[in-house]
């Protein structure tokens, strides 16, 4: 078992070179599938074999991909065309597109149309109360499966199935456990940190990183818990980055106790459940029971409420909005989380989060401001 | 997505135009009244099944219909700050949802005021947005939403799941409907409005496909007027009327050879996107200067949806797969390289509309393949359907204007010159 700070040393790297961890499976013989946010089956993936990683853009300058997106496009999908039409993802099998925004189903048209590396599209049903909507989703699953079987000139089995959607449960329990415990330990889980933990597992087979948190989570509860005296601060958006955004909460004394980030935890608070007749309708099923996203259509509109059992959980006293730039399916909620958590005498604070060469100056001013009433 | 009117045509109103206002506000009278009596009145999304609420006997409104009228009627303004002042919604969302946002919140207009609703309705083969815009409505005024989801369709056809689990939603929908207004779904009903709604659609084919002609008969802005009618009234025996009086007069300029297009028509345009509501006139006017007619469009197509009366699963494949938005690239470009052929265009101009990025996020490629196939010539300019402060009137001007010298080369280039 490796110690608590060899295993964040290696989570920071990884998290700082998904390309090293790309070559490094590449040159083990494995093949890599490409995940775009979000929640796309990376489990049928990993089923045949291959290391899912995610697509989540990277800080980069926008060339290639104004061929394809206007301005107002959001930065991570512009990114990821970047990336995709420059070969930087060179070495990915394939690459799992879901149509989850309007911005989605045209990058998925775009991506098909300039991109050499394959896309594999569905779509899930948004009305998710109907079991119907499950079985829509195994039907959009299987395809997913076919061609993926297609690709590779294998099958997967459900065995290979079960497997791994054991594999996905224990590890996102695992996330769970984590995020449940961070908030003891700040002297060590700063936002930076903490971030890395969550980013890491998105380059990782999920296999190695259930080991990976496994040392961290031994490793924080050998220590005890730490009185943080600063600020506690929850997070909420699609994600938080990059680095020197992060570097803002630190310098002003503010912990991340909690998120509610696409990249972060929105991906890992819902396991794949047991009930199902079969595997692939387990796995759909996952689909309708995640809640609180801007992405899945809830008749309920469970985000506020979420948001503020987050701070009460967490003692929080502040929400921060890590806003992607453009994205509607964020900027819609807004207004209805925002109003429930000033209600609730939470204050918050909504910044933009870009991908571009960016100075976070802005930002710093804001958040120091922010720090103070909290 | 939506329509409105043209203001001030300078010849008198036709007949056909007098009727579809009439029946638009009507629609508004007939439903304040219907409030009025306590019954329940719903908000739909533009290219929901109306065929379920017309069997049903309810009044349904058309937000985006009616946030297109008060952007055409200069009035959209305070309900823009409205909605990004005090109501905190982000500046990038679409602009109909603003300001129906905003309406909704304060319900202050001199006309058409459209009463509130006690259930929405959506259907998102037009937008995501939609969704979002209306999960806003049930959760502030707590009011019943009804999701109606088509799924994208990655496919150049419907797969047999969509549709099963489409019509799922349907008869969910229509029992939750019947639940909530006490009506009863008649079969016998329901196979009648298809029926009117098919005809219907059927005459507004004919209408636009008779702007194939040369002169084209209308003035191509002019087809837009009349898309209250498919939108908001499609499966109504109004709308049959209509439409049968506008090809009727179409028929008579075709038989005289004449247009109300002012002027002589120089060129055939093509006109991608909405129209640009708050801008509707100084687009027309540069047009106009310019000798250019829009003689074909995708969007008012959007509402032939065409199926066969009787056939559930016909009407649900044709709610899915008619709207461009929700069908894969291939698709869209043959249905529109079909009609720059066909309606003889010698261009074709984007609107690239600031509010709506599912018609702007792929145009680019879109442009690209067009122009492969069809050689047709395109500009774009920036726009948004019902944000006025998304428009340059210079930009527009420029554009068109160099875009006429563009046509000129390839006309020249076509007729060996
Ligand atoms: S959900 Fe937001 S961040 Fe994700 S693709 Fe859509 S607009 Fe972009
Ligand atoms: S986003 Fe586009 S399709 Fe959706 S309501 Fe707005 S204008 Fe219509």
């Amino acid at each position: 078992m490796a110690n608590l700070e060899a295993r964040l040393k290696e989570v920071k790297t990884i998290a700082k070179s998904p390309k090293a961890q790309l070559k490094k499976y590449l040159a083990a013989g494995k093949k890599v599938m490409g995940c775009f946010p979000m929640y796309v089956p990376e489990v049928i993936a990993h089923a045949a074999g291959m290391v899912p990683m995610g697509m989540w853009g990277a800080q980069t300058e926008q060339k290639l991909s104004k061929l394809y997106l206007p301005a107002f496009a959001c930065p991570l999908m512009q990114s990821n065309m970047e990336l995709g039409l420059r070969g930087t993802y060179e070495g990915v099998t394939a690459a799992m597109i879901p149509t989850m925004c309007d911005t989605f189903r045209c990058v998925s048209q775009n991506w098909k149309s300039g991109v050499k590396i394959p896309m594999i599209s569905f779509s899930f049903p948004q009305n998710r109360k109907l079991q119907a909507s499950v079985e829509f989703l195994e039907t959009e699953y299987e395809h997913v499966k076919s061609c993926i079987e297609e690709i590779l000139g294998t099958k997967i089995t459900d065995e290979a199935l079960e497997n791994s959607v054991k594999i996905y449960n224990e590890h996102a329990k695992l996330m769970m456990k984590f995020a449940e415990i961070v908030p003891d330990h700040l002297d060590v889980i700063t936002p930076t940190v903490r971030h890395e933990v969550m980013k890491s597992a998105m380059f990782v087979d999920k296999a190695e990183h259930i080991e990976i948190m496994k040392d961290i989570i031994a490793g924080l509860e050998a220590r005890p818990a730490f009185n943080w005296t600063g600020k506690r601060v929850v997070l909420t958006g699609i994600t938080a980055e990059p680095e020197s955004f992060l570097k803002i909460f630190e310098d002003n004394g503010l912990a991340v106790v909690a998120d509610d980030l696409g990249q972060e935890m929105r991906q890992y608070r819902t396991l794949i459940p047991d009930e199902g007749k079969t595997v692939m309708e387990r796995i759909a099923r996952q689909w309708n029971n995640r809640y609180a996203c801007p992405l899945a259509h809830d008749e309920e509109f469970s985000r506020g409420d979420h948001l503020l059992d987050l701070c009460n959980k967490t003692k929080a006293t502040g929400v921060v909005v890590c806003l992607m730039k453009f994205c509607d399916p964020e900027e819609y909620d807004f207004p209805l989380y925002n109003k429930q958590l000033r209600d609730a005498g939470i204050p918050s604070l909504s910044l933009d989060i870009d991908q571009q060469p960016t100075n976070y100056d802005q930002a710093r001013t804001r958040l120091q401001a922010f720090a103070e009433i909290l | 997505m939506s329509e409105q009117q043209v203001k001030k045509p300078k010849r008198p109103m036709s007949k056909s135009l007098i009727m579809v206002r009439q029946q638009l506000a009507d629609l508004y009278t007939e439903a304040g009244e219907a409030k009025a009596r306590g019954e329940k009145i719903g908000w739909a999304a533009s290219i929901f099944p109306q065929e379920i609420c017309e069997t049903l006997g309810l009044v349904v409104l058309y937000p985006e219909n009616h946030s297109a009228g008060i952007a055409a009627r200069h009035q959209a303004d305070p309900f823009l700050q409205r909605a990004e002042g005090e109501l905190e919604y982000n500046n990038d969302i679409c602009s109909y949802a603003k300001i129906n946002l905003s309406y909704i919140d304060t319900r202050n207009l001199e006309a058409n005021n459209m009463p509130l609703p006690d259930f929405m309705l959506i259907a998102n083969n037009i937008c995501n947005q939609v969704t979002k815009w209306y999960e806003n409505i049930g959760k502030r005024y707590n009011v019943p939403v009804y999701m109606l989801d088509m799924s994208f369709n990655h496919e150049n056809f419907v797969t047999d799941s969509r549709l099963k689990y489409i019509r799922a939603q349907m008869e969910d929908i229509i029992a939750s409907l019947e639940k909530l207004t006490g009506k009863k779904f008649d079969q016998d009903r329901f196979r009648e409005v298809m029926e009117i709604s098919a005809e219907n659609k059927d005459l507004w084919i004919k209408a636009n496909e008779l702007q194939a002609n040369s002169p084209a008969p209308l003035n191509g802005f002019e087809l837009f007027n009349y898309m209250s009618a498919m939108v908001c009234c499609r499966g109504k025996r109004s709308t049959t009327e209509i439409l049968k009086q506008l090809i009727s007069e179409i028929e008579e300029h075709i038989e005289k050879g004449d247009s109300t297009y002012p002027g002589e028509q120089k060129y055939r345009v093509f006109w991608e996107g909405i129209a640009c509501w708050p801008h509707f006139s100084h687009n027309f006017k540069v047009m106009k200067k310019l000798g250019m007619n829009i003689v074909a469009t995708a969007y008012v197509r959007a509402w032939a949806l065409d199926y066969i009366p009787g056939d559930l699963d016909s009407l649900i494949k044709a709610y899915t797969f008619t709207p461009s938005n929700n069908t894969p690239i291939e698709t869209l470009v043959e249905r529109r390289s079909r009609d720059l052929i066909k309606f003889k265009c010698d261009g074709m101009i984007y609107h690239l509309n600031r509010s709506c990025k599912v018609m702007a996020m792929q145009q680019a490629e879109i442009q690209r393949r067009l122009t492969e196939i069809t050689g047709v010539p395109y500009v774009s300019f920036d726009g948004d359907q019902s944000d006025f402060r998304n428009y340059s009137e210079a930009q527009f001007e420029t554009r068109m204007e160099a875009f006429t010298e563009i046509m000129d080369q390839h006309k020249a280039v076509r007729e060996g010159k």
